[in-house]
């Protein structure tokens, strides 16, 4: 019976190798997510402080339906539907096609939605706190709304925003571990297969949910870095 | 004509005519899309709309729907009972007290949920000899048991904070205030500090709570019949794509009745402080 630090080597014996690949698919999910989430939730938050009603209704159902989804059961509709979706279109021009979803970009557009909706939610009460002078101002130097919008609404309400999105990054760094449902080969179906394969389940997830929390440390160390940066620019100023 | 007048004159000018801006094309075109999509979605759970697998599989949803419910709720439950001892040692002075209440709260919001599940029920498991030998095994067998133990523990880290959060946000002139009066510390806390705490705390923990809703459909994972489990289960027999649809609009159903309700509390509750 090999020791549990011969299971956590590197190398053929051991299974840290295996691990490190999940680590290494579970920080690209994210990694990949993360700018796609942010764009769309910023789109969504535009959508839903505009004065027209009917932008506003769209983001809202937007909001309503993918925070009120499970993630997972959002990961199995994108996974499961959007293989039958595109075999139906596909099966429009070629009879016989087949068609199989990457689990990892059905990962990243279920997180991205599921964050996005989440995200939109703080863009908004950030574009809230930010006085309706602010847009009057740039009106008044003859700023375009898109230049206004750029130069002097965005660098504001990233400060505004920047706790709560770090926040929804630490949310979608723990949201990943659904991928291993659908096969994606991240952290926990690494050590699931480990757990399987050697008979030492609590090692191995002990071992997972000890990596979740040495990325959840760094992250925070990160976030407090960008945090820090961000007060200082506006210092200089 | 004198200014001073007829009500015609004090009528504001008419509004002017709105236009097709961009923003409301791309609005309408929006809503249209979202109402073709509800649309289709009523137009295909119509079309397959079959009666026997209906009948076969209907009942299992209301039982997934019960397991579900009942998972949460026991769960919130043992959560909020954990989680006064665990926020009274965050609060506390005593080194040793708060850095193992800060330890367990750190761990339980720093890592998935569905890791702390697997923990439990598969790594757990891996003790049977021992855990049998405490006659403790009949527990950690059953994979409902598992996903309770490990939801309520994982709910008491999020609600230890919630609490301590709402009782720091009372001005500590009120303990003050109560001690003058002659209170002690726990009259204090339960007449003075926790109902003006349950204001701050309530839409937290309605979040946890929908979280918790949300959050329960893993347990599929590990084999537990939830509504999100039957859903697997009736959709790996047919093949039906609409198993999964009948559990989003159910899942939809449950939260926004949820969040609603916890709208219209916030406003029973804070009544006194609109004027």
């Amino acid at each position: 019976m090999p020791g549990a630090w011969t299971l956590l080597s590197w190398g053929p014996e051991g299974w840290l190798d295996d691990i490190a690949y999940g680590v290494f698919v579970t920080i690209s999910l994210a990694l990949a997510t993360l700018p796609v989430g942010l764009a769309v939730g910023f789109l969504v938050a535009l959508a839903k402080q505009s004065s027209e009603p009917s932008l506003r209704l769209a983001g809202n159902v937007y909001t309503t339906i993918f925070r009120g989804l499970p993630e997972l059961l959002t990961l199995f509709l994108v996974y499961f539907g959007g293989q039958i979706g595109l075999q139906k279109l596909f099966q429009l021009f070629d009879p016989g096609a087949t068609v199989d979803v990457s689990a990892f970009v059905a990962g990243m557009i279920a997180l991205g939605v599921v964050f996005s909706s989440y995200a939109s939610e703080v863009f908004l009460s950030a574009f809230k706190a930010i006085p309706k002078g602010q847009y009057e101002g740039g009106h008044a130097v003859g700023l375009t709304a898109w230049q206004t919008m750029r130069l002097v609404v965005l660098p504001q309400l990233i400060r505004i925003a920047l706790p709560g999105l770090a926040n929804l990054w630490l949310i979608l760094l723990k949201d990943t571990a659904l991928v291993s449902a659908i096969g994606l080969s991240d952290i926990l179906r690494q050590t699931s297969i480990a757990a399987r394969v050697t008979k030492h389940a609590f090692l191995f997830f002990g071992f997972a949910t000890l990596v979740y929390l040495v990325l959840s440390v760094i992250s925070s160390f990160g976030i407090r870095a960008i945090e820090r940066s961000v007060d200082n620019r506006d210092m200089r100023r | 004509m004198s200014a001073a007048g007829t009500a015609l004159d004090e009528a504001p000018p008419p509004l002017p005519p709105r236009g097709w801006s961009g923003q409301r094309i791309t609005g309408h075109i929006l809503v249209a899309l979202w109402i073709l999509l509800a649309v289709g979605l009523v137009w295909f759970l119509v079309t397959s709309w079959n009666l026997p697998v209906v009948e076969k599989y209907g009942p299992g949803y209301l039982y997934g729907l019960g397991v579900t419910v009942g998972l949460v709720a026991i769960s919130i439950v043992i959560g909020a009972i954990l989680s006064i001892p665990v926020a009274l040692g965050r609060m506390s002075k005593n080194p040793v007290f708060s850095g193992l209440a800060y330890a367990y709260v750190y761990f339980f919001r720093g890592t998935p949920l569905l890791a702390q599940t697997f923990l439990v029920y598969y790594g757990l498991g891996a003790f049977r000899p021992e855990l049998q030998s405490v006659g403790l095994w009949w527990f950690f067998r059953e994979a409902w048991y598992c996903a309770v133990f490990a939801f309520s523990l994982n709910t008491a880290a999020y609600q230890a904070e919630m609490l301590r959060g709402a009782i720091e946000s009372v001005p500590r002139g009120q303990w003050e205030g109560a001690a003058s009066l002659g209170l002690h510390k726990l009259q204090t806390m339960w007449k003075v500090i926790l109902p003006q705490a349950a204001v701050v705390a309530l839409r937290p923990y309605g979040n946890e709570v929908i979280l918790m809703v949300k959050g329960s459909a893993i347990v599929s994972i590990i084999t537990v019949y939830d509504l999100m489990g039957i859903t697997r289960f009736t959709y790996s027999r047919t093949f039906d794509f609409q198993s999964y649809l009948w559990a989003a609009v159910i899942y939809l159903m449950i939260v926004e009745t949820l969040r609603h309700g916890i709208e219209w509390i916030e406003r029973r509750l804070t009544r006194h402080l609109k004027r």
